[in-house]
């Protein structure tokens, strides 16, 4: 394909992994992985935050040497007192970009300081961004579950007003959030005793349905789907409709070889089939799929070529 | 909810042996005379008026081909074992079906009682009971309705006969609160 | 014990007929919606005409009962006029409010300023008071249906920090998820609540009966299977079973529904103005028994009787309920 103008942006950790993992992998993405905007910070559960909160500053720190624009996300659904203190304090307390996934923190935004907007935001029309737009945010990655001619139109509104639409591009989509946490309830417990079994699954735990078909995965309180989204296939489209960015969501694995394919076929360097390919070989215990946008239902899977 | 009442195997014996053709005469006008009465039903079905749905009483040795074409509605009574195709079929207890019609019942709660079974396009079956559940409809009236400018004369008898047959079998042929008194 | 502030109930109404039977079973306001896309009950057969609604408006006004019109989906891009012309023929109809969840859509209604009252539909899934407050001061929204993922004591709470009112589910089916926020019904079948105003469309769905047991199965996927004699649940995925690891069940919740009867008091002490009745895509049967039922208690608990308890089990889901999030264990 012809090379496109992309930032590759790397969405914020979903899963709970151990504080050196942690470190480690954003160490890896500083030096070695061809993204222009890494978002850190707790997505899924307030539970998670301590396990890592100092070693934080030393993952921004080793981000922006490197080179990437760090910005902090914040919480998916914030209920708690402590959360909402969190929430007002990634705000007023922080020097960096920050990316809202919970419309609590529209209470903090302040036309002084530009602010992107997460997926977990519903923005699913030129309206929203409108609004959105006005108020500060220069930076929207959209629903995963918008098709693409959603994509289209609200890509299209978004370069009068300045901007710039990602789409979720790789990896498991974030389906679902709740009060409650599956991972314990799978395994007996309660959400306030939880022993942190979400730390087992560094993936999410796949489960089921009753044929046996992978069909989702649970991540403590939040649901993804089995499939990890996959648009390498589809650049050329997304580049079209005028789409600014796309998201990489992190995984185990070699991360940085999802990247890197990502980054060669935007520049033009490898076609999108060997991308694929090099995706495969990165991640073989995935299935992908670019359902949402261009099939019947979220879980189609990529179509063959 | 209390239990569904079961049509008498007596009954159901008797009409296993009980000629089809005027049954089916009777359903089809009962059809044509809902078109007439009812016209807000067909239009709440939109597209799904284009179905076929098989009404199987579970209790009766017989069930019923409904085709709500807004122009011309069919109904006819089939034995089952010779219904044909069908787009949806929905299947219960003769009380449970009637009941739904006269809001007696909800349908959503058949279903999770599994008084109610629905197979086929689940898309239609609710549209149709979403559609006969605003007509608040009687069937003793609408039987009496088939008397045309009789009706008058005709409501008495139909709705004693319904009260009766209700005594006799369990099964409400009358809205809940509209007996014979009224 | 001060004397209990009177409490709003509001019940649902997928049809004019059921419109009707909620208010003469003595429901203090009506939610319905339009016959399309633009509200999250958009089931084949269900929902109101623009003359229906008309007409409903002016029957519930004549009885005293207010009518709320939903348009809480989440507009297409490119069809906004379809959601702001429902905003506008509320308006013109003369309906007490609209519950909204969409920003864009908000932000309409807020700067048409027409005299609609603005509430903000549970799809917006503000669940705590800073974001209720940015929703009160930014458009000026009037009142809150909270999101069922709070307790009754995070009720409270929430009621002495903001300057709305607030509406609590109190009784039918239960999300598990932040509403509002899930696409589980897309990913399986390509129709979502936000979208498209159906989870779980019944166009997706499939029942087979075999050998006594009812396979369901949602957009190919098969979510449940229940032997004979066993309630059946609404097919949608959220109440499925599944294997997760070395469990196998209910993985998100049990086909139960919710019913908050015994909590009247505790969530009037909370502050709560209105309490609602999920089912609009229920029969009149069902909202005429609930909506009685729950006026009846709530009548008990204004005159400081004790409420009696009703049973609509028979009526729900899973013939079993549960009160849910109001009670911390839940989570």
């Amino acid at each position: 394909m012809a090379e496109s103008n992309f930032d590759l942006t790397l969405g914020p950790l979903q899963f709970n992994w151990p504080a050196q993992k942690f470190v480690d992998f954003y160490a890896a993405v500083a030096d070695e992985a061809p993204v222009d905007r890494v978002v850190i910070g707790e997505l899924v559960c307030s539970k998670r935050a301590p396990f890592y909160a100092d070693r934080l500053p030393e993952a921004i720190e080793r981000l922006e040497r490197g080179g990437k624009q760090v910005l902090l996300g914040s919480l998916a659904l914030v209920t708690l007192e402590r959360e909402r203190r969190a929430a007002r304090e990634t705000f007023d307390q922080t020097a960096h970009e920050v990316e809202i996934n919970d419309l609590t923190l529209m209470n903090w935004v302040r036309g002084d300081k530009p602010f992107s907007v997460g997926p977990l935001v519903n923005v699913y029309n030129e309206a929203t961004l409108a609004f959105l737009a006005g108020r500060g945010a220069r930076r929207v990655c959209l629903p995963p579950e918008l098709p693409f001619a959603s994509v289209e139109t609200i890509a299209k509104a978004s370069r009068d007003i300045g901007v710039g639409i990602e789409v979720w591009a790789y990896g498991r989509m974030p389906l679902a959030i709740s009060g409650r946490c599956y991972h314990a309830r799978a395994r007996g417990l309660s959400k306030d005793s939880c022993q942190f079994v979400c730390d087992k699954d560094p993936d999410g735990l796949p489960t089921k349905t009753l044929d046996g078909v992978e069909f989702l995965a649970i991540n403590g309180v939040q649901t993804l789907s089995f499939k990890y989204a996959n648009l390498i296939l589809d650049l050329d489209r997304l580049a079209d409709a005028g789409v600014a960015g796309l998201r990489l969501s992190p995984h185990s694995g070699d991360f940085i070889a999802v990247a890197k394919a990502f980054a060669g076929v935007c520049e033009g360097r490898i076609s999108p089939q060997e991308g694929l390919f090099r995706l495969r070989r990165a991640a073989p215990q995935a299935e992908f799929t670019d359902g949402f946008l261009f099939g019947d239902c979220g879980a189609a899977p990529l179509p063959a070529f | 909810m209390n239990a569904i009442p079961q049509l008498p195997p007596m009954g159901a014996a008797a009409l296993r042996l009980a000629p089809l053709a005027p049954l089916s005469f009777v359903a089809a006008r009962f059809a044509r005379s809902l078109g007439r009465r009812h016209p807000a039903l067909f239009a709440r079905l939109g597209e799904e008026a284009d179905k076929i749905f098989l009404i199987d009483p579970t209790d009766l040795p017989l069930a019923f081909r409904l085709l709500p074409r807004p122009e011309a509605p069919r109904l006819e009574a089939v034995r089952r074992e010779a219904a044909g195709s069908w787009d949806a079929r929905v299947a219960g207890p003769l009380a449970a079906l009637i009941g739904l019609v006269h809001g007696a019942y909800d349908g959503d709660a058949l279903f999770f009682s599994r008084d109610l079974v629905i197979e086929g396009d689940t898309s239609a079956v609710l549209a149709l009971r979403n559609a006969i559940d605003n007509e608040e409809m009687d069937l003793a009236h609408e039987a009496a309705a088939l008397f045309g400018p009789f009706e008058s004369l005709a409501r008495r008898p139909a709705l004693e006969l319904a009260a009766f047959a209700a005594r006799w079998t369990g099964v409400a042929l009358t809205r809940p609160g509209q007996g014979t008194r009224e | 014990m001060t004397a209990p502030r009177s409490i709003e109930l509001i019940c649902p109404a997928g049809t004019p007929a059921a419109l009707r039977g909620a208010v003469e079973a003595g429901a203090h306001a009506v939610y319905c919606g339009f016959n399309d896309e633009t509200n999250a009950r958009n089931f084949p057969g269900l929902n109101f005409s623009r003359e229906e609604m008309a007409e409903a408006i002016k029957f519930a006004h004549n009885h005293g009962a207010k009518v709320l019109v939903a348009l809480n989906t989440f507009p297409r891009a490119g069809t906004f006029w379809r959601w702001s012309k429902a905003v506008d023929d509320c308006a013109r109809f003369g309906a007490d409010a609209v519950i909204l969840a969409d920003l864009g859509l908000l932000d309409y209604a807020a700067r048409r300023d027409c005299g609609l009252r603005l509430h903000l539909s549970v799809q917006a899934a503000a669940a705590n008071a800073d974001a209720i407050n940015f929703y009160a001061r930014t458009f000026g929204v009037k009142r809150v249906v909270l999101p069922r993922v709070l307790t009754v004591q995070e009720i409270a709470a929430i009621n002495r920090e903001i300057d709305a009112e607030t509406e609590v589910f109190i009784f039918g089916g239960l999300c598990v998820m932040a509403e509002g926020r899930c696409s589980l019904s897309s990913y399986a079948t390509g129709k979502s609540p936000n979208m498209n105003g159906a989870c779980s469309p019944a166009s997706h769905v499939e029942y087979r009966e075999a050998g006594g047991h009812l396979v369901s199965r949602l957009g190919g996927f098969a979510i449940n299977r229940v032997a004979a004699g066993q309630p059946a649940p609404y097919p949608t995925l959220c109440k499925g079973v599944f294997e997760a690891g070395d469990y196998k069940g209910h993985v998100f919740e049990d086909p139960v529904s919710l019913d908050a009867a015994a909590l009247i008091p505790q969530l009037n002490e909370a502050g709560v103005t209105a309490l609602k009745i999920e089912g609009r895509q229920r029969s009149r049967a069902y909202t005429e028994a609930v909506v009685r039922s729950f006026r009846r208690a709530l009548d008990d608990h204004a005159a400081g009787r004790p409420i009696a308890a009703g049973d609509l089990r028979a009526l729900t889901e899973g013939q079993q309920t549960t009160s849910g999030a109001y009670r911390k264990t839940w989570r």
